[in-house]
């Protein structure tokens, strides 16, 4: 799996290791030095990385398996209690509803955006694919949002859809001649809103590995076309739109995977509101863990969301390979 | 694994000699024009809120110049909370995490990128592995082990987690195996040990990339929000980030302009350092698709 250099192997015949060395060879050396010292070092350099993830992922990722089956109310003692919190998450009268809204939400916010996202990234990026003034400005300025932090930038905006008529937003509705909304107290208008923020912070990053997906399609095949006549839309659902499918599809697994974790935005803007609206899995996650303290239950939650997201980084993977290779 | 991604245009420069390219330019440039400041829009509208007395926000029509400038909301954001400890804070545990992120990632990338040892591929794809395990999933098994460490509410708690990073390990493996082995064996005649030729050798030929893999880190870091809000209780060891909410969630939102000062000197530190480095941290994103 690993592309290594191309030296022979410390335990090869001397034949190979003659290549490097023109010195004439001493007499064979012990086994630590030829093969267990080289092992050794090596097992030394991956050691405080390993540590690390063994103490603060491998360990976390088998006892949030083990919670899961225990009822631990912090500041109770843990107590085993089989598959109740599963149980609870799939058929109590109160909680259930709550979960599958949360569900529900977390899909709401990561697909609702996509159709739009989609379309203004690769419609910027098709203008900035060209050698004019400015290119790189506005490259810079548009990647401006994505380096700003979540907080901030939810400051800003739960600012700009103020619900009175000298918010921002309400003030270019009445403008406009429309009526004034109030946004993020809005049921129905909340989550959209949280949907429009996200787009715009997250289209610098989109613009970026959409222009180098076109930067990849060959120019020949464009002045092939041109030749046969092919006119602009034509080259661009025949050539351009098909050879960015794998970057198209990164992009959108990418996006989805992201907000699926999100929750600064929600618990700056929102705090799952109105009506629990906004309450995402993370979100929920977080309510069951940290303002109740039902670690077990949480837990539960963490289980639905790893599977969640482990099928979504998977076929990432499957799409960085894909997307790597195609030219 | 990738090649290298050059961010330029694959079309040719041409002269503008047809009208009809001529007519293309301008309406490019409009274009972009507009978007840029519907970009900007947020921005704008934070500094100039951020300068206006409160009679003034309270206005309808909202204005985009201050009629007023009151500079003083930005003495009265900073001496309502202890931002100057928020500002040290996540400096401090941005610049902990990317210096040992980068000694961890360096000597892992070594031993992968250049050493030969008994269960090299089963030790890459664990340590790849890590990276399909978000924090979201491991937040409440780590917190309560942190409990159990007496780590929480300490600088602990806001750095060791974060010491090792698998991207991190396999973007310095890719930068390190361009190295030329004769390089190496040159050196280790002359009796350079394998620490000396990475740190000595390797490190100096290879520093792009840490750059871009520092960025990464720091910029991570810096912007990172659920962690210092679980992890942290007491006001003093608040990061900027978690300290901004607390900020603009006690005062019943109503102090507009000084929560809009707060957030611009929240921000733009790090948009100044985005100039600066832009470059790099464009191409680097390009080139491994990680998202600061």
């Amino acid at each position: 799996m690993i592309k290594g250099e191309s030296r022979s192997h410390p335990g090869a015949p001397a034949s190979g290791s003659t290549r490097h060395n023109p010195i004439p060879r001493k007499p064979a050396k012990s086994w630590w030095k030829r093969w267990g010292e080289e092992t050794f070092t090596a097992y030394l350099f991956l050691l405080p990385s390993f540590l690390v993830f063994a103490v603060f992922t491998f360990f976390p990722v088998i006892f949030s398996l083990v919670i899961c089956f225990y009822r631990w109310n912090l500041p109770h003692q843990p107590v085993y209690i089989g598959l109740d919190n599963f149980k609870w998450l799939f058929t109590d009268p109160i909680d259930a509803p709550a979960f599958r809204q949360s569900v529900f939400n977390s899909f709401y916010y990561a697909l609702g955006g996509i159709p739009l996202n989609m379309a203004i990234s690769l419609l910027l990026a098709r203008f900035l694919n060209r050698q004019l003034r400015g290119v790189v400005l506005f490259r810079t300025v548009s990647f401006l949002p994505t380096i700003t932090s979540t907080v901030a930038v939810s400051v800003v905006w739960m600012w700009i859809y103020h619900p009175a008529d000298y918010g921002l937003l309400n003030s270019l509705l009445l403008k406009l001649g429309l009526s004034p909304q109030s946004w993020l107290r809005d049921p129905h208008l909340a989550m959209p809103a949280l949907i429009a923020m996200g787009i715009w912070k997250g289209m610098g990053y989109n613009v970026i590995i959409f222009l180098a997906g076109l930067q990849n399609i060959p120019s020949r095949l464009y002045e092939a076309a041109e030749i046969d006549g092919a006119g602009g839309w034509t080259k661009f659902w025949k050539i351009t739109w098909p050879l960015l499918g794998p970057t198209t599809f990164y992009i959108m697994v990418i996006s989805v995977i992201n907000s699926l974790k999100a929750f600064a935005q929600m618990h700056v803007m929102t705090q799952g509101g109105p009506l629990g609206r906004t309450t995402t899995i993370v979100y929920y996650l977080y309510q069951q863990a940290f303002e109740t303290f039902r670690m077990g239950k949480a837990s539960a939650v963490a289980a639905v969301l790893f599977a969640l997201l482990l099928v979504l980084t998977f076929i990432q993977f499957k799409v960085v390979g894909s997307r790597v290779h195609y030219d | 694994m990738t090649s290298r991604v050059e961010l330029r245009s694959a079309t040719r420069p041409r002269l503008l000699r047809r009208p009809r390219e001529a007519a293309f330019a301008i309406f490019w440039y409009v274009f972009l024009s507009c978007a840029a400041i519907v970009v900007m829009m947020p921005y704008i509208w934070m500094i100039s809120t951020s300068l206006k007395g409160t009679e003034e926000i309270f206005t309808y029509p909202p204005t985009w110049i201050p009629r007023e400038w009151h500079f003083h909301n930005y003495v009265d954001a900073w001496n309502a909370a202890p931002f100057g400890r928020y500002f040290f804070n996540s400096l401090f545990v941005a610049v902990i995490v990317t210096a040992g992120q980068l000694i961890t990632c360096s000597l892992a990338a070594y031993a992968f990128a250049r050493m030969e040892f008994k269960g090299k591929n089963v030790a890459f794809t664990l340590f790849l592995s890590t990276t399909m395990i978000s924090a979201q999933v491991t937040l409440i098994p780590s917190y309560l082990l942190l409990k159990e460490l007496g780590w929480l509410d300490t600088y602990m708690a806001l750095t060791v987690p974060f010491l090792a990073s698998a991207f991190g390990i396999f973007m310095l493996r890719q930068a390190f195996m361009t190295i030329p082995q004769d390089l190496e064996d040159a050196a280790k005649m002359d009796g350079c040990g394998r620490l000396r030729f990475l740190v000595q050798v390797i490190l100096p030929l290879t520093k792009p990339m840490l750059a871009s893999q520092a960025l990464f880190a720091f910029m991570g870091n810096w912007n990172s929000y659920l962690w210092p809000l679980i992890v942290t209780t007491s006001k003093h060891l608040r990061t900027l980030q978690v300290g901004l909410r607390y900020f603009v969630g006690q005062e019943g939102g109503t102090q507009w302009g000084v929560f809009m000062a707060a957030t611009v000197f929240v921000s733009v530190p790090v948009v100044l350092f985005y100039f600066l480095v832009q470059k790099s941290f464009v191409e680097g994103i390009a080139l491994t698709g990680i998202r600061g």
